[in-house]
């Protein structure tokens, strides 16, 4: 439960960019892992990939998708933010960087069932 | 309605009853609380209309000014709990130590260094250029504490200079009078300044003067990047 000063657009716009980034940190190294058993281990690459054509996996994707897009344009947010002149719609970017992450990881979705 | 009562030490919260009127303010409150009560109730109050900055307080959780708070627009299920300002140190009830909240506005060079004597023709300014505007944009703090209390980096890292020192910082690095603005940027661009903002943006939800610390510290951060490209600081 926040506490009630961080109780606004902008502090949960904060919070989903950082939780985006450490959710980013902890899947890298997993998929770099996986993608170097491409080398080193093919066949369990290959019951791998069959395994990510379950919709379970791609329901996981589509939230891996959904992190990395709010990253991607909660970032940019940020620096537009510091390197443009201010602007007065800040909650508004902040919520085009979750409706676009949203969007795309919808498509996404749509196009891996 | 439910009161902080303590010291540096310790405390709790303590229950009141009080009237409810229409029209009334978190400040009337307290005071109807002190004197009819409990006398030994400390808080901070001067001009009662929002001019001073002296009697911001938490008001359910967020740093609001007491004067200009009504209790109609913060009751929750007809209570309402008081306590002192987040990130400074409690002297007693609701009254806080603002003394290093005004340190960091020293450190921050808040002081403004004109570079003319009395004997000097005062000078001209223009009203409309976008230097004079952003220094006027900024100028109107009157220092509650209640954006250094809304900040969580001020939490996290107790060097941080905080919004209210580096908004003073950027309005007067915006006055065109001024004469110190490299030692300025050099003060806000150092490791408690303007870098380590997260941009969560409660300064300036909260302030009560409707002033743009957020918008004032990234300023501040292109400021100091033009300035390190350069290499003046």
């Amino acid at each position: 439960m926040l506490r009630p000063h961080r109780r606004h657009a902008l502090w949960v716009a904060f919070l989903l960019h950082r939780i985006s980034g450490l959710g980013l940190a902890i899947f890298l190294p997993v998929h770099f892992l996986v993608l170097g058993l491409a080398l080193e281990d093919s066949e369990t690459m290959d019951r791998l990939l069959l395994w990510s054509d379950s919709v379970l996996v791609k329901l996981a994707e589509f939230g891996l998708v959904f992190l990395l897009a709010v990253h991607l344009f909660g970032g940019l947010r940020l620096l537009a933010l510091e390197f443009l002149p201010w602007s007065n719609r800040q909650k508004t970017f902040a919520a085009l960087a979750l409706a676009g992450s949203f969007l795309l990881a919808c498509l996404f979705l749509i196009r891996a069932v | 309605m439910s009161v902080w009562r303590g010291d540096a030490n310790a405390g709790e919260l303590q229950h009141f009853q009080v009237p409810q009127q229409e029209n009334q303010t978190i400040l009337d409150l307290v005071t109807w609380i002190q004197r009819e009560t409990e006398p030994g109730l400390a808080y901070r109050f001067s001009c009662r209309v929002g001019m001073c900055g002296s009697c911001a307080m938490m008001i359910n959780g967020i740093p609001r000014w007491a004067c200009r708070t009504h209790v109609q627009k913060v009751v929750q299920g007809n209570q309402v709990t008081i306590e002192p300002l987040r990130n400074m140190p409690v002297i007693r009830d609701l009254v806080c130590d603002m003394s290093e909240f005004f340190a960091k506005w020293k450190q921050a060079e808040g002081q403004f260094r004109g570079g003319k004597s009395r004997y000097d023709a005062v000078e001209q300014l223009k009203p409309d250029t976008p230097k004079r505007r952003a220094a006027n944009a900024a100028i109107e703090c009157i220092n509650c504490g209640i954006c250094y209390s809304a900040c969580d980096v001020v939490s996290w890292n107790k060097s941080y200079l905080g919004p209210a020192a580096l908004n003073r910082a950027w309005s007067l690095l915006n006055d065109e009078r001024d004469q110190h603005s490299l030692l300025r940027l050099k003060a806000v661009a150092s490791d408690a300044g303007c870098h380590n903002c997260h941009s969560h943006q409660s300064c300036t939800q909260y302030c009560p003067n409707e002033l743009n610390p957020t918008g004032a510290i990234a300023g501040l951060k292109r400021m100091a990047a033009v300035a390190a490209l350069r290499g003046d600081i």
